[in-house]
């Protein structure tokens, strides 16, 4: 017998050891879940983490209205597999309730709105600590992050005033009013969601898949044609074989050309690629270079 | 299937540092074009004659403003043969927390020295840094081989003048290697101009490393993080004890005894969510089950009744302060967390503080300030079930936090038990 864990399994080991120091130091934790591949893997890691018991926590979705219809039925069926509590958070309660405007013109998204919605929730069900599925081979900002990211009152994070984070010695201390955003699966890659998908089976939305999708260029992406994207002059719609690398709103998330039908497929084309998928598939990361320091400052994941 | 290798390096902005990590991440393609497009862009912008791949690992605004790394940055790059998790640290003293944390986590040290230089107050430094959180693995890189004419003597000169200065630290493993990095000399592949060197480059020379021997297989250490009861009809009594094996290997029929209580039982079972497993070690998250009813809670530790680890209160510890805003100094009370048991601590006694440079020990020191390393005595309101920090990583580190801020101020390393 051989004591060494195959790499899947050492983050696997870390990610469950996280998710149950969270269950047994905070009072009310909940699972962001927004369907796509990272928080599908991080919810079978939490079903891990208490087997045979349920999830002792919710799980919640901010709900921007703009979503893939696969998602959100995959969203539902896989919630009520795990006999988890699902909370929805919704994007358009917070603009009918006038805590936020609509952006308008053809490039409105509510990615930024959905910061406002977030931290309402978190007010509302008193949450003092949020599993995000982020990872740190995503993003530079990213890359700076721990693994319990601090947060105020405003939901803010302070890169400059980040608590040291030692050993697998987290510290979950807060005042009232603050909480924590937990990133327990900081250190995998996105060939180690896909190996882990593949290794363990796990389901995923049919929009990962290659299918047949009428799209329009902008920016250099293909987004799908859809209800809430006015499109210029110019974009014209055409029929064309993608997938999804990454499940964000459906007005800023790009396709891929692909017709990677298998995850077997999908691995071997996210090992050969030569794009970050959030460089290739996410408009609102291309905003600046420190796009993603500054919408997390404001309370952003 | 490949496992996972986590390494530390530190460095400032003139070693190389950031020079070899961005080869080693683009020669093992781990760097993407958009990426890549963003840093000739950014380096354009601030007027940079060449492409500054420091700018690939420096990932907040203040670092890129100001061309200095702040703080740790994980990078992640895989080989057919391993996954690599690099701890990017800055060099300077001033972030001597920064990187005792990441140095805390990894396998190998990664330590750059100037052959021109050869070695520098900061090796010294990051050296006794690796030694102190028990890195078993340095690897040095003489580096700006190319600016000493691939000269052997020069490269001999260096480590030679290493280990005279390592043997006063205690390291298990030290390797040295002739590179250059920004010509990429020994960094992936083997280099022509240095005949002379018969070792293996970088990259295969960390393939290599072997590391599952680091972890300590001999003394069972579980410590309890959470109770599973399921409360559901088909677990009516299912009571498991969900925790990371922190020591030791664990078998069903195992004679087991718990701290503090001191029952004793057996193991029935370790559990996960694909069925029952044979044995666990060390990382791995499981749930044991016992034979016996006994109240057990979180923070309470599982080990075999013939190899326990110390119960004390009064505990002997290297510490690493982390506040800018207080300093250490005896009498005061901090909470501590160690591995699962979180409890308050009153500092005894600073014994001595170190000069990280020289190793010099001033044993008149009243207070440990930030970035400033020392060993003291203190006591705990539980007892704690520790383990010297050289024979156990888990069950011998803890942290203590400031019960006003909720700072994290203390890194800590322990060395026993001391006097009460």
């Amino acid at each position: 017998m051989s004591y060494e864990l195959s790499h899947l399994r050492e983050l696997e080991a870390e990610s469950i050891h996280i998710m149950r120091e969270v269950a047994a130091e905070f009072e009310n934790p909940a699972l962001m879940f927004s369907g796509g591949k990272d928080s599908i893997v991080m919810l079978r890691l939490a079903e891990k983490a208490f087997s045979p018991a349920k999830i002792p926590y919710p799980v919640l979705h901010i709900d921007t209205g703009h979503n893939f219809k696969e998602v959100i039925d995959f969203r539902d069926r896989r919630t009520a597999e795990v006999g988890a509590r699902l909370i929805v958070a919704s994007v358009q309660d917070t603009i009918d309730q006038g805590r936020v405007a609509e952006e308008t013109g053809a490039r409105a998204s509510r990615n930024r709105l959905q910061t406002t919605t977030l931290l309402d929730a978190i007010e509302e069900h008193r949450f003092d600590a949020l599993f995000g599925g982020a990872r740190r081979d995503e993003e530079k900002a990213r890359a700076k992050e721990r693994v319990y990211s601090f947060r105020d009152d405003f939901g803010q994070w302070d890169p400059k005033a980040q608590r040291p984070e030692l050993w697998n010695l987290y510290n979950g201390r807060i005042k009232m009013g603050e909480h924590i955003r937990v990133f327990p699966i900081s250190n995998w890659t996105e060939l180690d969601i896909w190996q882990y998908i593949a290794d363990d089976k796990v389901d995923i939305p049919s929009i990962y898949f290659a299918h047949q999708r009428r799209v329009f260029e902008r920016d250099g992406m293909l987004l799908a044609e859809n209800d809430f994207v006015e499109r210029m002059e110019g974009e014209e719609v055409f029929e064309e074989t993608v997938r999804y690398r990454t499940v964000g709103d459906i007005t800023i998330t790009g396709a891929v050309e692909s017709a990677a039908d298998t995850v077997d497929k999908i691995i071997e084309e996210v090992a050969a690629t030569r794009q970050t998928e959030r460089g290739a598939t996410r408009a609102d990361d291309r905003v600046s270079e420190a796009a993603m320091e500054d919408r997390k400052k404001e309370g952003y994941f | 299937m490949s496992e996972i290798l986590r390494f530390a390096t530190a460095g400032s902005v003139d070693d190389g540092k950031s020079t070899l990590i961005g080869r080693l991440l683009y020669d093992t393609k781990s760097i993407f074009e958009d990426q890549m497009e963003a840093v000739e862009k950014t380096s354009e912008k601030m007027g940079s004659e060449y492409v500054n791949l420091a700018l690939l690992t420096d990932g907040l605004r203040a670092e890129r403003e100001q061309g200095i790394t702040i703080d740790v940055a994980y990078r992640y790059f895989a080989t057919p043969k391993r996954k690599f998790i690099i701890a990017d640290t800055p060099g300077h003293i001033q972030y001597t927390r920064n990187m005792v944390t990441g140095a805390s986590t990894a396998d190998v040290a990664l330590i750059l020295v100037d052959a021109r230089n050869g070695v520098i107050e900061q090796s010294r430094r990051h050296s006794f840094i690796a030694s102190l959180l028990r890195i078993p693995h340095i690897v040095v890189c003489v580096n700006k081989m190319d600016l000493v004419d691939y000269d052997e003597e020069a490269f001999n000169r260096v480590r030679d003048e290493f280990r005279d200065f390592a043997m006063r630290l205690d390291v298990p493993d030290l390797s040295f290697i002739p590179v250059s990095a920004l010509v990429g000399d020994n960094v992936v592949d083997k280099s022509d101009n240095m005949p002379w060197y018969d070792g293996s480059p970088l990259l295969s020379h960390l393939e290599t490393i072997h590391t599952a021997s680091d972890r300590n297989m001999v003394d069972v250490r579980f410590p309890v993080q959470y109770v599973i009861r399921p409360m559901s009809d088909e677990y009516h009594d299912y009571r498991g004890y969900a925790g990371t094996v922190a020591g030791g290997v664990l078998k069903p029929g195992d004679d087991v005894v718990v701290l503090p209580s001191g029952f004793e039982s057996t193991i029935k079972s370790i559990d996960t969510l694909e069925g029952t497993v044979d044995e666990a070690f060390a990382p791995m998250a499981v749930t044991v089950r016992l034979n016996d009813e006994i109240d057990i809670s979180r923070g309470d530790m599982i080990c075999r009744p013939n190899n326990q680890p110390v119960v004390t209160q009064d505990v002997d510890a290297m510490i690493c302060w982390m506040d800018e805003t207080q300093a250490l100094s005896p009498r005061k009370k901090y909470a501590i967390k160690h591995t699962t048991r979180a409890g308050r601590v009153m500092v005894k006694d600073i014994n001595y503080r170190l000069d990280i440079n020289t190793l010099h020990r001033d044993e008149d020191a009243t207070e440990i300030k930030l970035n400033e390393i020392g060993r003291i005595s203190f006591r705990s309101t539980l007892p704690l079930f520790i383990d010297e920090y050289r024979r156990n990583r888990e069950t011998g580190s803890f942290v203590l936090i400031d019960e006003a801020s909720n700072a994290t101020v203390a890194a800590g390393m322990i060395l026993g038990e001391s006097a009460g």
